[in-house]
C-alpha cells in the first residue's frame, strides 16, 4: 500500500480519510496523483459520502457498476467522488456479492444520484433498497428480466419485439387537471423521450420525464471493440459533443497507459473543444431565439453556427470535428494555412457573434419571454448536482477545465462565468460569456501553439487497469471511466455525460410555467437524449 | 426594427447557389474513401482499421471477395491512414435508391501469406440494383413525382441516433441551405407529411413510434434514410438494444450515407427521392 504517489493537494483528504475510516474503509491504490481508490462495505458508503460532502466539500460525480465476478467473484459499485478544491477524485469501490445483488441507495442524501443508482439496478440486476423511486429507468417497463451489463449476456441477444406493457405514471389529480403527453416523437428536429404534463389551466403542475427511447447498448458495446476503435464509437455517444466524448475516452485510454498526449496535440484538442463549444452556444442561442419567435435572430445564428461547421471541416476534414480525436493525440496535425485561418476565423466571427447577442438584448419582447423563465434556484440545483452551463447559471461555481485542467486548459487564462439567478434567460448569458471566453482562450492558443508532434504511440495496455478519463464539453463535464482486459479491449467503459446529470432539473424549472415555455425552457437546458441514454 | 433590417441588409444573401452549383467544401473535407483496386494487395489492414465493417472481405478457398459498404462507412479515414492504395475523396452525394448501390464488390486471389493479388473482378451494386427498381412500378413513381414535384412536407424521425445527423439537418433549416426555396418543409405531425426524414439506428424502445410514425403518414409517402446508422445501424451495428438500419422497419425509399451526411448530401438525397435533382 503506497500512499506516496498522492497529489499534494489531495494529501490531506486521504491521510484524513484513512485514518478515520481505518479498517473499514481503506486507501486501495493510487494509479494517477488525482485518482485514489478507496474500497469497502457497502453500510459504509453513506457515512463515507456525508463525511466528504460536510468536510471536504466534496460531491458524488458518478456511481456506477461492474461485473467482476469472473475474476473477483463479485460485482463492484464505484462511486466517484470529485474534489474540486483539491482538484483530485477519490473513487471507492465497493464489493456486492452475487449472492445478495443488492445495494443501499444514497438518493435520499444524495438526490443527484437518483437516475444512475435506478440505472444500475437495470442493468446489473442489483435490488436497490430504500431507493425512494425504484421503479425502471433505463430499461422500459417492456423488457424482459434482462441485465445487458452483466458479462453473461451476450450484446447480440435478440429480445423479442415490444409486448405492450406500458410505463404507468404517477397520477396527478384534481379538479381541472389533465394530462398532456408529448412525444417520444416530437415536433421539430430533435431527438426522442417522452414528457407528461400534468396541468392546471395553463400552469405546470408535474412533469415526468421518460428517457432513454435511443439506448443503443454503447457500454455494452465498448467491451466488444479492440480499444482503437473505441474512439470512433465514442464520437457517436453524443453527435454535438462527439469531440468532447472522444477526447475523454482518450484521456482514460492514455492514463491506464501511462502515456500523455505530445503538448502540440494538447492544444489542438483544446482549439477543437472550443471551436465545439462555440459551435454549440451559437445554435442554442439561435434556438432560444426560435423557441420565442425571434427569427431574425435565430437566422443570424444559423448562419454564424454554419461558418463554424466549415471552419471545423477545413480544419478536421469533418464539419463534427470526427476523425480527428485518437488514442496519444490528434489524427492531423495542422498547417501554417490553417492556422492563420482560425486566427483571421476569430476575428471575423466575433464580431457577428457580438452582433447577435446585441439583437438579442435590444429586443425587449424576447427579454420578456427570457426573464424569470424556467427558474432552477441554487439549492435545487445543489441538491440535484446539477453541472454544466445549466449549473453555472444557478450559482454552481465549477468547470472542468478550471478544476482539473486537462489538454492545454492549464496553460491558458480565462474566467468561468457563474449567475445565480437560474432562469432562461441567465443560461443564455452563461453561453453568451462562454463563447467570448472561448474566442479569448482560443486566441491565446493559436499564439501559443508549440511545434512538435501531435499522436504519440499509445501500447499495449496493462491488463485488468482502471482510469477516469475527463473532459469539460459544452454543455459540462464528461467522465470516461474504463477497466481493461488482455488483448487490448475494455471490460467495462462507463460512460458520465452531463446531460444524465441535469435532466431531473429541468423537472424543477419546469413546475409552475406554462406549456408554451416548455421548448424554450427545455432548449435552454439542451440536454442531449443519446448521452443520457446510450 | 431598423437596425435589425441594417444588419440584415448589411449581411446580404448567404444562401448557396446548391443546387445547380456544386456545394462548397473545405479542401480538406473527407468523403468516400477510393480504392486503387488495381494497387490494392492487401485488405487485412484497412479492414482491421476500419470501426464499422464498411470495409470487409470473406475468403474462400483462394478467392478473396471484398466488400466497400458506403451504407456503413462514417468517412472516418482510418482505412487510408493504413493503406496507400486507399485515399479519401471529398465526394459526399452519394445517395442511394437501393442499398445494394452502396456496396462495391472485388474479388482477389489470396496468396499463401495471406495478402492477395490479381484482380478478378469488380463490380458496384449499382447494376443489379438498377433491375430490382424496375420491379417497384415506375407508374407509381412517376405518380409520386407529380403529386410531390412542386412542394414537399418532410417530417423528421430520430429513430435512435446520436443527434449527429439532427445538428445538419437543423442546418437545412438555415439561411445557408433554406430548403423552404425548393418548396421543402419541415412540419411538425407525420399526419402532415409526404416524406420521413429518418435517422437511426432504430433503438428496440423507438421500433414502435417510428411504425406508428410511419402508418399516420398518409400515402403516398416517402421514407429517406439518413446516415450511417439510418442506412446500417452504423458504428452500432445491431445489438440487444439497436435493431440497426431503418429498413429492417419500414420500406426505404433513399438512403444517404455519411456521418453525418452534410446538408449538400442531404439536399442531394432528399431531391432523388422526389426525382427533383
Amino acid at each position: 500500500m503506497n500512499q506516496s504517489h498522492v497529489s499534494n493537494d489531495l494529501r490531506p483528504v486521504v491521510d484524513e480519510v484513512t485514518r478515520r475510516f481505518k479498517g473499514r474503509i481503506d486507501f486501495w491504490y493510487a494509479p494517477r496523483l488525482n485518482e485514489i481508490y478507496f474500497q469497502g462495505r457497502m453500510d459504509l458508503v453513506a457515512g463515507f459520502c456525508a463525511h466528504l460532502y460536510r468536510n471536504w466539500k466534496a460531491r458524488l460525480v458518478t456511481v456506477f457498476a461492474d461485473d467482476a465476478r469472473v475474476g473477483d467473484g463479485m460485482f463492484h459499485l464505484y462511486y466517484i467522488l470529485a474534489l474540486d478544491a483539491a482538484h483530485g477524485f477519490l473513487i471507492l469501490r465497493v464489493p456486492v456479492s452475487p449472492e445478495a445483488p443488492e445495494f443501499t441507495s444514497l438518493t435520499n442524501a444524495i438526490p443527484a444520484v437518483n437516475w444512475q443508482e435506478r440505472e444500475i439496478q437495470d442493468l446489473f440486476g442489483l435490488k436497490l433498497i430504500g431507493h425512494p423511486n425504484p421503479r425502471r429507468c433505463a430499461l422500459h417497463d417492456d423488457w424482459p428480466e434482462v441485465y445487458p451489463l452483466r458479462k453473461d449476456f451476450d450484446l447480440r441477444t435478440v429480445l423479442p419485439p415490444f409486448s405492450g406493457e406500458r410505463h404507468k405514471f404517477r397520477k396527478v389529480e384534481g379538479e381541472g387537471v389533465f394530462q398532456v403527453p408529448v412525444g417520444p416523437v416530437h415536433a421539430g428536429i430533435i431527438e426522442p423521450g417522452h414528457f407528461l404534463f400534468s396541468v392546471a389551466g395553463e400552469p405546470v403542475l408535474y412533469l415526468q420525464l421518460r428517457l432513454f427511447y435511443t439506448h443503443k447498448g454503447t457500454e455494452k458495446l465498448f467491451e466488444n471493440l479492440p480499444v482503437t476503435h473505441g474512439v470512433s464509437l465514442a464520437e457517436s455517444v453524443s453527435g454535438d459533443s462527439s469531440f468532447a466524448h472522444a477526447t475523454a475516452f482518450c484521456h482514460a485510454v492514455e492514463r491506464v497507459a501511462q502515456v500523455e498526449a505530445p503538448p502540440r496535440a494538447r492544444f489542438l484538442r483544446s482549439v477543437c473543444l472550443e471551436l465545439e463549444r462555440i459551435y454549440n452556444h451559437i445554435a442554442d442561442i439561435g434556438a432560444i431565439a426560435t423557441d420565442v419567435g425571434f427569427m431574425v435572430a435565430s437566422a443570424h445564428a444559423t448562419r454564424l453556427k454554419e461558418r463554424v461547421l466549415r471552419l471545423n471541416e477545413y480544419l478536421t476534414g469533418n464539419r463534427l470535428l470526427r476523425g480527428m480525436a485518437c488514442l496519444g493525440g490528434v489524427r492531423w496535425d495542422w498547417n501554417s494555412a490553417q492556422v492563420t485561418a482560425l486566427a483571421r476565423f476569430l476575428n471575423e466571427l466575433e464580431p457577428g457573434f457580438n452582433a447577435l447577442t446585441e439583437l438579442i438584448r435590444d429586443s425587449a419582447s424576447t427579454l420578456d419571454r427570457l426573464e424569470k423563465t424556467g427558474i432552477l434556484t441554487p439549492k435545487t440545483a445543489r441538491d440535484l448536482g446539477v453541472v454544466g452551463v445549466a449549473g453555472r447559471a444557478s450559482g454552481i461555481d465549477r468547470d472542468t477545465r478550471r478544476d482539473f485542467p486537462h489538454a492545454a486548459y492549464g496553460q491558458v487564462q480565462f474566467t468561468v462565468p457563474v449567475f445565480t439567478v437560474g432562469d432562461v434567460q441567465h443560461r443564455l448569458l452563461v453561453r453568451e460569456a462562454e463563447v467570448i471566453q472561448s474566442f479569448a482562450i482560443l486566441r491565446q492558443l493559436v499564439q501559443s501553439l508549440p511545434g512538435g508532434s501531435v499522436r504519440v504511440v499509445v501500447g499495449k495496455l496493462p491488463e485488468n487497469e482502471t482510469a477516469l478519463g475527463y473532459v469539460e464539453g459544452w454543455r459540462g463535464e464528461i467522465f470516461h471511466w474504463i477497466r481493461t482486459r488482455p488483448g487490448n479491449r475494455l471490460a467495462r467503459c462507463k460512460i458520465k455525460d452531463p446531460s444524465l446529470q441535469n435532466w431531473p432539473a429541468i423537472v424543477e424549472a419546469m413546475s409552475g410555467n406554462i406549456i408554451p415555455d416548455f421548448p424554450v425552457i427545455n432548449k435552454s437546458f439542451n440536454l442531449s437524449y443519446s448521452g443520457t441514454d446510450r | 426594427m431598423f437596425e435589425i433590417l441594417r444588419k440584415s441588409l448589411t449581411i446580404g444573401i448567404v444562401t448557396t447557389d446548391y443546387p445547380p452549383t456544386a456545394g462548397e467544401l473545405a479542401s480538406y473535407a473527407r468523403g468516400r474513401p477510393e480504392i486503387d483496386f488495381k494497387n490494392w494487395t492487401d485488405a487485412r489492414p484497412a479492414v482491421a482499421a476500419c470501426p464499422t465493417g464498411a470495409l470487409s472481405f470473406a475468403d474462400e478457398g483462394y478467392t478473396r471477395t471484398a466488400t466497400l459498404d458506403l451504407g456503413k462507412c462514417t468517412f472516418c479515414g482510418l482505412c487510408a491512414e493504413s493503406d496507400p492504395a486507399i485515399s479519401m475523396t471529398p465526394q459526399c452525394e452519394l445517395a442511394a435508391r437501393h442499398p445494394e448501390e452502396l456496396r462495391t464488390t472485388v474479388c482477389y486471389r489470396v496468396k499463401e501469406d495471406g495478402s492477395h493479388e490479381g484482380l478478378l473482378k469488380a463490380a458496384t451494386g449499382a447494376a443489379t440494383a438498377a433491375s430490382n427498381r424496375e420491379a417497384i412500378g415506375q407508374q407509381l413513381k412517376a405518380q409520386i413525382d407529380r403529386i410531390f414535384g412542386r412542394s414537399l412536407h418532410i417530417r423528421q424521425v430520430d429513430a435512435g441516433s446520436c443527434n449527429g445527423c439532427e445538428v445538419e439537418i437543423q442546418g437545412l433549416n438555415s439561411p445557408v441551405y433554406d430548403v423552404e426555396r425548393f418548396g421543402l418543409h419541415f412540419v411538425a405531425s407525420p399526419r402532415h407529411a409526404d416524406l420521413l426524414l429518418v435517422t437511426g439506428p432504430v433503438t428496440r424502445n423507438m421500433e414502435l413510434a417510428l411504425r406508428k410514425t410511419y402508418a399516420a403518414t398518409p400515402t403516398p409517402r416517402l421514407v429517406v434514410a439518413v446516415g450511417a446508422c439510418g442506412c446500417s445501424g452504423g458504428v452500432f451495428g445491431v445489438n440487444y438494444a439497436s435493431l440497426g438500419g431503418v429498413d429492417r422497419i419500414i420500406p426505404v425509399d433513399v438512403y444517404i450515407p455519411g456521418c453525418p451526411p452534410n446538408p449538400y448530401a442531404l439536399l442531394h438525397g432528399i431531391f432523388m427521392a422526389i426525382n427533383r435533382s
